[in-house]
């Protein structure tokens, strides 16, 4: 492969496919770590940590492991690495450990990650799966650093814990709860549609869903069966 | 149990602690099967029997054998992997023995193994009731706290299909077409549970 295409791999996951924005991947970590920047900034890493260990490995792996039970293998990888990136943080961050919760065991079923190893992984070699996974989650980091942001200057009047001097005193803080985070998520989608993707937006379906490998398309047989029934 | 604290547990977690709309987890299938009823509560179904199933099976596992044996680092790999085996499972068994189920249901449960909802709520289980009290009647508890996450998450399905049939002919701006416009409303729907915040505590408190 020329140089040219391995930087294209690197920046790939940063707009074109932005793993969050664009192939509307992750979501449940999007809209429940975002609420203060640093926890994104948490997120985002240990999410990168997890999809750079499992790509190599299964990219190292791709020829030895029987293509039928492919997916149970993933996913013991991804939960093996899910689980050291847990200890690491219990050790030395424990504050990020203690903030992330329950969302941190939950990398596990992150469809990014899944999503990653059976798209790009199990086909390509492990230098390139390695530069797929630090664009990609690079990305994933970017995003929801973003939206952290926006969340917690608007919806608390803090900045990594900095206070910012007029919004302190009218924060929004709606913004930080449930229904900001789905709100600012709404938005962010539709301002990258509207500057980064010339195209309409697809439909979320069975073609952006890397569980789609595992259930064979049934999603798409089950759609068509509901509007049958209608 | 009482009857009070079996109520208490499951509205708290309908519309309290509800697992889409509150919690975040989930969100795929939220947003990638609520375009139509009737698949909004077939899915939810399988959700809920899958989730009592997972509770039932990985609650004692993490009391029985993960903890006295000091490996409750393992809980991710293990809880991931009987959750996987054990939607494989129910998927042969109702094809054998229940084909009717197996029909309405079948094509619901694969996608189910990498629902985070179904992790979430076992290790939330393990997380706020392991300990607290005999084994007997925690586990109890975890499984009435899972069929009210189950019965939470059927209800914000199927309350956003109705929405989502309604959005599906408006005319949004261009950007905001598709995945855009049905944040934004499910936002709104969340807002409206916030309107539920205190009932509960009043009612049984």
């Amino acid at each position: 492969m020329s140089e040219k295409s391995k930087v294209g791999i690197l920046t790939n996951g940063i707009i074109k496919e932005n793993p969050v924005l664009v192939l509307v991947l992750g979501t449940c970590p999007t809209l429940a770590t975002t609420t203060q920047a640093s926890n994104a900034f948490g997120m985002g890493a240990a999410a990168t940590a997890v999809l750079l260990c499992s790509n190599i490995f299964v990219s190292i792996l791709r020829k030895t492991i029987p293509d039928k039970v492919r997916i149970p293998c993933y996913i013991v990888l991804i939960a093996s690495f899910v689980t050291i990136v847990q200890m690491v943080l219990h050790a030395f961050a424990y504050s990020v450990y203690d903030a992330l919760g329950l969302f941190l065991p939950l990398i596990v079923v992150n469809c990014i990650i899944l999503g990653r190893a059976e798209a790009f992984a199990n086909k390509n070699s492990v230098v390139d799966s390695a530069l797929d996974a630090i664009g990609m989650g690079i990305g994933f980091t970017l995003t929801l650093f973003c939206m952290a942001s926006i969340r917690e200057i608007f919806g608390n009047g803090t900045w990594f814990g900095m206070e910012i001097p007029v919004l302190k005193d009218n924060h929004i803080s709606i913004l930080t709860m449930a229904p900001g985070g789905f709100f600012v998520f709404g938005c962010l989608i539709a301002a990258v549609n509207k500057f980064f993707v010339n195209k309409p937006k697809k439909e979320f379906g069975c073609e952006g869903c890397p569980a789609a490998a595992a259930c064979g398309g049934r999603n798409a047989a089950l759609e068509a069966k509901g509007a049958v029934a209608q | 149990m009482s009857i009070k604290l079996f109520f208490s547990i499951v509205l708290t977690a309908i519309f309290i602690e509800n697992y889409v709309l509150q919690q975040f987890l989930g969100i795929c299938p939220f947003l990638g099967v609520s375009k139509k009823l009737d698949s909004a509560v077939g899915m939810s179904a399988a959700v809920i029997f899958v989730m009592l199933l997972a509770t039932a099976v990985t609650y004692p596992i993490q009391n029985f054998v993960l903890n006295p044996n000091g490996l409750g680092y393992m809980q991710t790999i293990v809880f991931i992997l009987v959750i996987a085996a054990l939607v494989q499972l129910v998927e042969i068994v109702l094809k054998r023995y229940i084909p009717s189920l197996h029909a309405s249901l079948g094509v619901y449960l694969p996608l189910i193994t990498t629902n985070c909802a179904i992790l979430g709520v076992c290790i939330d289980n393990v997380d706020s009731y392991m300990g607290t009290a005999a084994f007997g009647s925690t586990f109890a508890q975890a499984l009435t706290y899972s069929l009210g996450a189950g019965l939470g998450f059927m209800m914000a399905m199927v309350l956003f299909a109705g929405v989502r049939g309604r959005i599906e002919d408006n005319d949004a701006p261009a950007s905001f077409k598709g995945m855009p416009i049905t944040l934004v409303s499910a936002a709104i729907l969340s807002v409206a549970f916030f309107g539920f915040t205190g009932v509960i505590d009043n009612i049984f408190g």
